[in-house]
Order: C-alpha cells, then sequence, then structure tokens
C-alpha cells in the first residue's frame, strides 16, 4: 500500500471545525469562571480558522489562508484587551465567576 | 499516512476540546487549550498551510496562551463553582447548538464536488502568501498595525495599577 497516495475528503476537516465550534459554543454556556468562558471564544475562533484554511485548499485559494492571518491578528489584540478588562474586574469585584458579575444584569 | 496524521491530530484536538469543558480549574483548561492549537497547526501543515502552521504555533499557543496562563497564574483563579447556569441558557442555547451542528453536518455531508487532501498535493509557499498580501492587501495589512497598536494602549490603560482600585472608586462597588 502506496503511504503518499492515501487521501482524507474535506469534509472531515469542516466536520471537525464544526464539532469544534460547537464544544467552544457549549463552553461558553457551561463554564462558570470568566477565563475560561473567554477560551472557549478562542476555541470558536479556532474552529473557524480550520474551515478558512480548508477551503483555502480546495478553491486552491491564497486569500482564505491571509483571512485567517488576519484573524489571529485580531484575535492577539482581542485576548490582549480581554484579559485586561478581567484583570479590571478582578480587582473591582474580586472574584471570577459569572454569575457574580451581573451588575449589568435587567 | 495522511489518513493516520489526521486521525491522531484530529482526536488530539477533539479530546482537548472535551477536556476543556471537564475541568473545573482554569489552568488545566489553558492547558487542554494549548493542546488543541498545536494539533490544529498539524491539520494546517497537512493541508498546505505551512506559514499558518508557524503562526498558529507562535501566535496562538505561544503568545495568546502564554498570556492566558499568566493572568490564570496573577489572579490566583481556583476551583470554579459549579451552578446549573441560567435558565435560558439551557432552554434555548443547547437545543440550539444542537441544530447548528446538525444543520452544518447534513450541508456538508451532502456538499457535492468538496476535494479530498493528500500528501501529493503542494503546500502553499510563503513567498505566495506574501505577494498577496503585501501588494493587493497592503492597506487592511497596515491598518491591523493601528489596531494592535491601539489594542496594546487599551491593555496598558485598564489594567493599569489603581484602574477600579475599591480605594480609590468606593462609589463603584458601594452598590453591591
Amino acid at each position: 500500500m502506496n503511504l503518499l497516495s492515501q487521501e482524507v475528503p474535506l469534509s472531515w476537516y469542516l466536520l471537525l471545525s464544526a464539532i469544534l465550534f460547537s464544544l467552544g459554543v457549549i463552553g461558553f454556556l457551561i463554564k462558570r469562571n470568566l477565563i475560561t468562558v473567554f477560551m472557549s471564544i478562542e476555541l470558536m475562533l479556532n474552529a473557524v480558522n480550520l474551515s478558512f484554511v480548508t477551503f483555502a485548499h480546495q478553491w486552491h485559494a491564497v486569500k482564505g489562508q491571509i483571512f485567517v492571518f488576519f484573524v489571529m491578528m485580531v484575535a492577539a489584540a482581542e485576548a490582549a484587551v480581554g484579559l485586561a478588562i478581567i484583570i479590571a474586574v478582578f480587582r473591582a469585584r474580586a472574584t471570577l465567576a459569572v454569575d457574580r458579575i451581573d451588575l449589568m444584569k435587567l | 499516512m495522511h489518513l493516520i496524521l489526521f486521525i491522531v491530530f484530529a482526536g488530539f484536538c477533539l479530546a482537548g476540546a472535551i477536556n476543556l469543558l471537564l475541568q473545573s480549574h482554569p489552568i488545566n483548561s489553558a492547558l487542554s487549550l494549548i493542546v488543541v492549537m498545536t494539533s490544529l497547526a498539524v491539520l494546517y501543515l497537512l493541508l498546505g498551510a505551512e506559514f499558518l502552521a508557524a503562526a498558529q504555533v507562535i501566535v496562538y499557543a505561544g503568545a495568546i496562551m502564554v498570556l492566558f496562563t499568566f493572568v490564570v497564574m496573577l489572579l490566583n483563579a481556583g476551583r470554579e463553582e459549579r451552578t446549573m447556569g441560567s435558565r435560558t441558557a439551557r432552554a434555548v442555547g443547547f437545543p440550539a447548538v444542537v441544530a447548528v451542528l446538525g444543520v452544518i453536518a447534513t450541508v456538508i455531508l451532502q456538499a457535492q464536488g468538496l476535494g479530498v487532501a493528500s500528501l501529493r498535493d503542494g503546500i502553499t509557499s510563503t513567498e505566495e502568501l506574501s505577494k498577496v498580501l503585501f501588494t493587493e492587501l497592503l492597506l487592511p495589512f497596515e491598518v491591523t498595525s493601528v489596531l494592535i497598536l491601539i489594542a496594546i494602549l487599551g491593555a496598558v490603560a485598564l489594567a493599569r495599577h489603581g484602574h477600579g482600585d475599591p480605594e480609590e472608586h468606593p462609589e463603584r462597588t458601594a452598590g453591591k
């Protein structure tokens, strides 16, 4: 058997991306720690990046990969600002539990 | 070879993501997320995106996750307390997740014309990528550098000591 000739359908990659995204959404819903909720958002961003790369491979297009590059840069900026906000919230309220950070809740 | 690598690293990805949900300590969740991101870098390489595989390891698994672990250790975040969450999340959120996953999976599995990936496919070289990035897409690239600069300033301003301090702003915490 020629190992180089093995093929994987691209739909498997897309399916993996969809499952990772759903796990991210579930994490966003069930986690009660502010930092872990933020990590779930990063997981969702990564899942979407995987489908971008898969479609870039499908259409032999470079722009899909460049879009992933931009998503990475925005995610880096988002992580820096988000974690700074988490530090500020922790200083003000001394807790990371999302149930107790409810000042804006109706 | 491609099939074996895909199955192994897709398995790592899913195991890491599920472990992220199951762990109750934030540092364990952060380490599982590093596993997910590194496995994704291998999957990018299998799809022929060599630059993105390197950037994934450096930017995500390196920079962003180091930031996360620093914050977890800085705030000394303990185990999270399990509560049931809001009723809306349970009533609307989980059925919505299942529905979205079902719709996406059906569409993907019925899609015609999706290709295959194998090790014989050429990889997209960094040269090709940079040619498009620095000619056609130069303006978005430069705008992103301004975005990063603003993010740095915002992060410093938000995390500066004394900002949001209860002693300095007693009215902020007085209500609760």
